[in-house]
């Protein structure tokens, strides 16, 4: 039985060594697929709903629609809060996606990573400069609770915080219409649609 | 008298355009930075922020587009002059904020360029190996004193600043830009106020033109672009105050509870 037992053991052990991610391999993978698909002859729009898939799988999306709401996120119902995640997905999607076609064949370098804690990696890059672009510093915020899962949970651009951005604009729409989640609701709704 | 303060006036508006201050929103200019920035004046901030945004369509992002299709010599030489030109405002901020390494190798800098850098038009030092030019400006000086932004502020024709920083700005006017005092103050017959007023447009003109992209994504792909704006704004004077280069978590989010409070989900 002890014997059955270490062998077990041993074996959630070797699996979880064997499937466990780096956040920079990671990262540096993701960037590799965006890359890939950034340089491809094909439309804008193509590039843009190639990039959705890979923002969906790599992104937690659900995780940065929490912080996005801030404070607000605990006044919220269960069905507000469904609505909410639909439209925030499809908002996060287009938005991220578009932003990124914006990019053509860019070549981002991995340089090291930082340990916050065991929930979190910033890893550190570098979108290397061309001739119409100079280089950027790009850090991300790596959610690392799974090891096997990582996630990005947030883009720091030469210092500038997507994430903190975009929670100061959602609370800029709340207060400036007293609180009502469903004017809210109704900018990302419009966003998308547009 | 009128032409002074007509000047004087320009010069803050186009200081606003290089330096980007970040602001918390209180009224009175207090120490530390508070954790949330206010934008007292909100609505005047937007009504100026339309304004900009209308000069910019109809003035400067045309001018900026144009300086874009010049040749890249030309567009690199008047970016490396306009950088070279605030060394006179960064030397002695570093000072005063007792970095007096940093002051001794801008001066040098200023010194190759000026001279061996065909008036700044090339960047020697940079090629020689000098280390990677900060700028630095009263506003942020204030900050590294312990001084708060005080409220939000959108200023016309140069945007985002704060109060500290708008404060910081009237100290170039009242004898801290070298640049200015010569041209301005000074009685000589090469430098004139046309000069210093063309040379402050250029480097706004330089900047908008490197930014036409990210500007344009920004605004697309904002729901609230002002908000997107003063924000981003706002983090990146935090980061210049404390000379951060990458951001810092502590910096970036306020707040790291908030994160691991999506944690527990």
């Amino acid at each position: 039985m002890k014997k059955i037992l270490i062998i077990i053991l041993f074996f959630n052990l070797s699996y979880s060594h064997v499937y466990s991610i780096e956040p920079e391999v990671f990262i540096q993978s993701t960037v590799n697929r965006a890359s890939q698909i950034l340089s491809k002859n094909i439309l804008k729009e193509e590039k843009i709903n190639e990039l959705k898939i890979i923002a969906a799988e790599t992104v937690d999306i659900r995780g940065v629609g929490f912080y996005s709401l801030g404070s607000t996120r605990k006044n919220l119902n269960d069905k507000e809060k469904r609505i909410y995640f639909d439209l925030f997905e499809n908002y996060f999607l287009k938005s991220f996606s578009s932003r990124l076609s914006e990019y053509t064949n860019p070549k981002i370098k991995v340089q090291g990573k930082k340990v916050i804690n065991k929930n979190y990696t910033i890893v550190n890059s570098l979108l290397i400069g061309t001739p119409d672009r100079p280089e950027v510093k790009i850090d991300w915020r790596v959610y690392t609770k799974n090891p096997d899962d990582p996630l990005i949970r947030d883009l720091i651009i030469e210092g500038l915080s997507l994430a903190r951005t975009q929670k100061e604009e959602f609370a800029s729409i709340l207060n400036s219409n007293d609180g009502d989640i469903n004017v809210l609701f109704k900018t990302l709704e419009n966003f998308t649609k547009n | 008298m009128l032409k002074k303060l007509t000047i004087t006036i320009i010069y803050i508006l186009l200081l606003a355009f290089n330096a980007n201050a970040g602001s918390d929103g209180e009224l009175i200019l207090k120490k530390d930075q508070p954790k949330e920035i206010k934008d007292c004046f909100e609505n005047l901030n937007r009504a100026t922020f339309a304004f900009n945004q209308g000069l910019d369509k109809a003035i400067i992002k045309p001018i900026a587009k144009g300086y874009r299709n010049l040749p890249d010599p030309i567009q690199r030489g008047t970016g490396n002059a306009a950088r070279n030109l605030s060394n006179l405002i960064t030397i002695p901020n570093n000072i005063l904020q007792g970095d007096i390494k940093t002051a001794i190798i801008n001066t040098g800098r200023l010194v190759v360029n000026t001279t061996v850098g065909l008036l700044g038009t090339i960047d020697v030092a940079n090629k020689m190996g000098f280390p990677k030019y900060e700028k630095e400006d009263y506003g942020q000086t204030l900050g590294a004193w312990g001084i708060g932004p005080g409220c939000y502020l959108v200023l016309p024709v140069l945007g985002p600043s704060t109060i500290r920083d708008t404060a910081g700005s009237f100290v170039n006017v009242l004898g801290g830009d070298p640049g200015y005092n010569a041209s301005v103050h000074g009685n000589n017959e090469f430098l004139g106020e046309g000069v210093f007023i063309a040379s402050k447009a250029l480097s706004g003109i330089d900047f908008r033109s490197n930014n036409l992209d990210s500007f344009n994504n920004l605004e697309k792909n904002s729901i609230d672009f002002y908000a997107s704006l003063r924000s981003l704004y706002l983090q990146d004077r935090e980061n210049k105050i404390k000379n951060n280069q990458r951001g810092r978590v502590e910096v970036l989010y306020k707040d790291e509870g908030d994160w691991e409070e999506i944690d527990s989900k």
